[in-house]
């Protein structure tokens, strides 16, 4: 599985700092290290819809206070 | 509204913004004749002697603007006939000189080079003279002058002579393709070569970011420009360029702060490699100091290949006001990931081709990088980033930075370095005076870009370099 989280100007505003840490976190902690690939990106050219991450092919609106329900939602459970 | 500082920068612009809009309508090739025309056209000339001459050397222009000479690897180029062949003749005494008792210029010279004629007015023996300026220095009526040409006051590494023609000559061995001949001759008649075209053809060729996306990656200099209009306008206008983003070389200065700070604390001594005019300055004239040169990239190639790896297929233009930046995308360790660059000159051209007026435009968002990363772009900034670096990776080492602003400052730490008199462990190069605000290629130069610079700092989201660089995992 592949996360990729948008680094770019527009995210980095609303947050992408601190969903990379918490994802960063989150995958430690339940030691997917190696199941789950995390990369960044500059922009995915929906910037209203910041943060914009990526679940390898599926699009997902996250901000710092949803990182957690969305990474039990659409990672841990498809993991 | 003022875009430039000199009237040479206006006709350059006007050159590299004819020649981009021709390849935008791909009729470049059958008009390229016709743009010295289109610049000067009538019959009344208003630079040169006549206007038969004018459209020649801008016909000179037009070449350099399309990549100029590919025998010459030199990005800085001389056009012969643009060269007027100013006076060199070094002190001389000038009609102003009356004859007087005191004789100050005759006591001061210790080479005895002054005589008097039987008017008592002064005489230079340029056998005996060896310019150091003392007569100019005490005469009561500066009626001893330096005639000097301009590109060779400019050229603090003495890499312009004069050739048998009377004009300027570039020593390609010597020259670190700083540009501070091309900002200083009065007659534009030395350049930098321009990749505009190659610019336009990458973003034409992507398909609307289709095929490939082509970033565009800004150096923290931007701050002090486009003064005329907001720096969000400034990231709109090169989205409605057909760039597909815009991210800022100063996250790449980040990502060098941590690593520069981390390899200083490793060897003790290291020379920065963030200014290419400095690093090719310390090969061409202090080889032996060479080992000391920092291994890391510099902040423009870190962030490239950074890029490159999360989207391979990626082309980036790196934007400043840099010319030697030209030279270090060709180098075979950067030339795989930045794939051309512009300087804020080249980009305002571009911005005019499209007739974009940037002024018009929404404001985007450019947030990247730390205060730290932006305030790379002035003198001391890297110093002060280094110095962080340590800080914060929590790194024992007793910094002495030794911020050296302009080649001259380069020059005398270099040659201390050489002698083992030092003091200092590590040397911030930056090869134009303030630093990369002062660079060549900018629009402006003025005495509030440090300040500028700084605000823009400040205004970074993220306070810190880890946090910064926290991102790129």
């Amino acid at each position: 599985m592949k996360i990729t989280v948008c680094i770019g100007s527009s995210c980095h505003i609303k947050g992408s700092r601190q969903v990379v840490e918490q994802l960063q976190y989150l995958i430690a902690e339940n030691s997917l290290g190696d199941k789950v690939e995390l990369g960044g990106t500059f922009c995915m050219g929906k910037c209203q819809q910041g943060v914009c991450v990526t679940v390898d092919d599926s699009f997902y609106s996250v901000t710092p206070e949803t990182v957690e329900s969305f990474f039990k939602k659409e990672v841990l459970a498809k993991v | 509204m003022r875009k430039f500082d000199t009237k040479v920068q206006y006709l350059k612009y006007k050159v590299l913004r004819e020649v981009a809009r021709q390849a935008w309508n791909d009729t470049l090739l059958e008009n390229v004749l016709e743009i010295p025309k289109t610049i000067v056209p009538g019959k009344t000339s208003t630079m040169r002697c006549c206007v038969y001459k004018e459209r020649a050397i801008l016909a000179e222009r037009v070449k350099i603007a399309m990549g100029g000479d590919k025998e010459n690897s030199n990005i800085i180029e001389v056009i012969d006939i643009a060269c007027d062949e100013c006076p060199a003749a070094g002190y001389e005494v000038t009609d102003s000189c009356r004859g007087c008792l005191a004789h100050r210029c005759e006591d001061v010279c210790k080479r005895g080079a002054i005589s008097f004629d039987h008017n008592h007015v002064a005489h230079i023996d340029k056998t005996k003279c060896v310019e150091c300026g003392q007569c100019a220095n005490v005469c009561p009526y500066s009626a001893i002058v330096n005639r000097k040409r301009p590109c060779q006051v400019a050229c603090k590494v003495k890499a312009i002579s004069i050739n048998t023609d009377n004009a300027a000559s570039i020593d390609n061995g010597k020259c670190i393709q700083c540009g501070a001949c091309v900002y200083q001759c009065p007659f534009g008649a030395i350049t930098d070569k321009s990749y505009i075209l190659n610019v336009v053809d990458l973003i034409k060729k992507s398909n609307g970011n289709q095929k490939y996306k082509v970033y565009a990656m800004v150096a923290p200099s931007v701050s002090s420009q486009f003064t005329y209009a907001k720096l969000g306008q400034v990231i709109t206008g090169l989205k409605e360029l057909g760039f597909y983003t815009v991210i800022e070389a100063a996250l790449g200065a980040d990502m060098v702060a941590v690593a520069e700070s981390r390899e200083l604390a490793e060897k003790g001594f290291l020379t920065s490699s963030c200014c290419p005019a400095f690093v090719a300055y310390i090969k061409s004239a202090f080889p032996g100091l060479v080992e000391h040169i920092s291994h890391n990239p510099s902040p423009m190639a870190a962030l490239a290949k950074y890029v490159k790896g999360i989207d391979p297929g990626a082309k980036v233009v790196f934007i400043g006001p840099c010319t030697a930046k030209k030279a270090e995308a060709q180098l075979e360790s950067v030339k795989p990931y930045v794939d051309a660059v512009l300087t804020f000159e080249e980009l305002q051209a571009l911005f005019d081709s499209r007739d974009i007026d940037i002024t018009a435009l929404e404001e985007g968002v450019l947030d990247n990088a730390s205060y730290f990363g932006r305030i790379f772009a002035r003198s001391g900034g890297l110093s002060d980033a280094v110095a962080q670096g340590l800080k914060e990776q929590n790194l024992e080492f007793d910094l002495k930075a030794v911020p050296c602003n302009g080649i001259e400052a380069c020059r005398m730490a270099l040659l201390k370095k050489s002698k083992n008199v030092l003091d200092g462990n590590f040397i911030e190069g930056m090869a134009c005076i303030g630093g990369c605000i002062g660079g060549a290629g900018c629009l402006t130069h003025g005495e509030k870009n440090k300040a500028e610079v700084d605000k823009y700092g400040r205004e970074a989201f993220e306070k810190t370099i880890s946090d910064a660089v926290s991102v790129l995992k």
